[in-house]
């Protein structure tokens, strides 16, 4: 019925499936707040929640910003462009600064793993990972077995298949370790340079889309392909990669006549891991991933609780 | 039909119960005589077996029933010192509320801080004509200016003791008793 409340999300891993649960359950209560007059609850008057984003991500922090501004809290967004960051200031000195201002949530990305948890351990402000390196991205996750939810009534064996930068990728991460604990089958497609080492004996690793498609996956999770990593020597070109692993107009043909969900963190990159036709698929789930974000998002803030003793 | 262990004393037994509903359907019934439509909107948990119960009433009696449910979680103003996060029911309104005479249903009104959220959050899904108070226990204790327009029974307590509500819709039988608040 109720859940004790946690400070700070800092991945999946930590969550008990208790806890995924109750967060999932309570976003569909904040996503029927979109369909009213007033879109919006006092849940959080009178709090602050700070978005301290060291990567730029505009989807990500708006989704945030929409999240908290629903629940009546007071946004502010710590500009790094403009703050002392780029003067030499440590992670550490800008969390003594957001201490004294009494913020109440911090939202933070950063390219490093583990900045979040550390910004944790240095403040009694909830801290929510919004993605740190190559580590986690837990609200994404979240956010993507909420959409899932809305159109599977068991996730229990649904298979989804992930494709794209495996092994850079947060969002492949927690995403496939949700899909998992919820007892979903998940798959990786990748090429062989950018395909983890290791990854656990469950999860079948494919190089190429028959293979893949011969698994019978149920959703295809296209994760999006990072220009900066165009230029690494172990990534294939743009159009190399399009070939041979991006949804071309004849995949988006199966996934038609399969009936197959669509899914992608955004922003997309079009004519790499997706055409326009994809774009325009009409099982894609991309719009959703992106609305339902915002409720998964406040449902996260509803439950976290500044100064909440970690057990 | 489990009985609560740490029952004080009954209040009202099953006809009790049912007398009270009768009363305020009639008196509502009565009030709106000229309203083509009624809406009864009642507040998570037991409000809503209450409206429901009303509705039931006002509609054996020939009257057009909307119905509603709300669950006023995120409009509570303790939800920063609770220990616990609630888990959150949801509220369904799906009539239209503009213009509409709504009774706001609670089994019990005590402090009116429930009754505040309440109404707040009723006033964010439109804009009603008219809206109105019943509840089924009216306990003296207010800590804010809220008055039931519709009380099925008035009581002062000592501050140690809580009312309980038992609807047959939901629990299995009609009962209000005076219990002691959990130990925290």
């Amino acid at each position: 019925m109720s859940m004790i409340p946690r400070k700070d999300l800092l991945d999946i891993a930590s969550l008990t499936n208790e806890e995924i649960e109750f967060v999932l359950a309570n976003a569909v209560p904040f996503k029927d707040l979109f369909k009213r007059s007033v879109k919006k609850v006092p849940t959080l008057k009178g709090q602050t929640v700070l978005t301290l984003f060291y990567e730029p991500s505009t989807r990500t922090r708006s989704s945030f910003e929409v999240a908290a501004n629903r629940l009546s809290a007071d946004v502010t967004h710590f500009d790094i462009e403009s703050s002392s960051v780029v003067k030499g200031e440590s992670v550490l000195d800008t969390v003594e600064t957001l201490e004294s201002m009494r913020v109440d949530y911090i939202v933070v990305r950063h390219k490093q793993s583990g900045i979040p948890g550390f910004i944790a351990k240095n403040t009694r402000a909830s801290v929510i990972n919004a993605g740190d390196g190559w580590h986690a991205h837990p609200t994404q996750a979240l956010l993507d077995a909420f959409t899932l939810r809305e159109k599977f009534k068991d996730l229990r064996g649904a298979r989804a298949l992930i494709v794209g930068d495996i092994q850079h990728s947060r969002v492949a991460r927690s995403t496939s370790l949700i899909f998992r604990r919820l007892g979903m089958h998940v798959a990786y497609l990748a090429p062989g340079s950018i395909m983890p080492r290791e990854t656990p004996p469950e999860i079948p690793r494919f190089g190429n889309w028959d293979d893949a498609f011969a698994w019978k996956p149920d959703v295809i999770y296209l994760l999006r392909v990072q220009s900066e990593r165009m230029d690494e020597p172990f990534f294939p070109s743009a159009s190399e990669y399009h070939k041979n692993y991006g949804l071309t107009d004849a995949r988006v043909e199966v996934l038609k006549e399969r009936g197959l969900w669509l899914m992608h963190p955004g922003p997309v990159n079009r004519g790499v891991e997706i055409t326009d036709q994809g774009m325009n698929y009409e099982k894609s789930l991309i719009n959703q991933q992106v609305e339902n974000g915002i409720a998964v998002r406040m449902s996260v803030l509803y439950w976290l609780k500044p100064g909440a003793i970690e057990s | 039909m489990t009985q609560p262990p740490d029952k004080l004393r009954q209040l009202l037994d099953a006809a009790g119960v049912v007398r009270c509903l009768d009363e305020i359907a009639a008196a509502i019934d009565e009030r709106w005589k000229n309203e083509s439509r009624i809406a009864l909107v009642g507040v998570y948990r037991r409000g809503v077996p209450f409206a429901r119960a009303l509705a039931e009433r006002l509609i054996a009696r020939g009257r057009e029933v909307d119905f509603g449910k709300i669950d006023i979680t995120q409009y509570r103003d303790d939800l920063q010192t609770m220990t616990v996060v609630p888990k959150l029911e949801g509220s369904d309104l799906d009539f239209d509320l503009e213009d509409a005479v709504v009774i706001l249903c609670d089994e019990v009104i005590y402090t009116g801080r429930t009754s505040r959220a309440a109404l707040e959050e009723l006033l964010d899904f439109g804009r009603p004509r008219c809206v109105q108070f019943a509840v089924l226990v009216d306990r003296a204790g207010r800590e804010l200016p809220y008055q039931p327009d519709y009380a099925g029974l008035r009581v002062d307590l000592p501050s140690e003791e809580r009312v309980s509500v038992r609807f047959v819709d939901g629990d299995g039988y009609d009962e209000v008793f005076v219990r002691p608040w959990p130990v925290k």
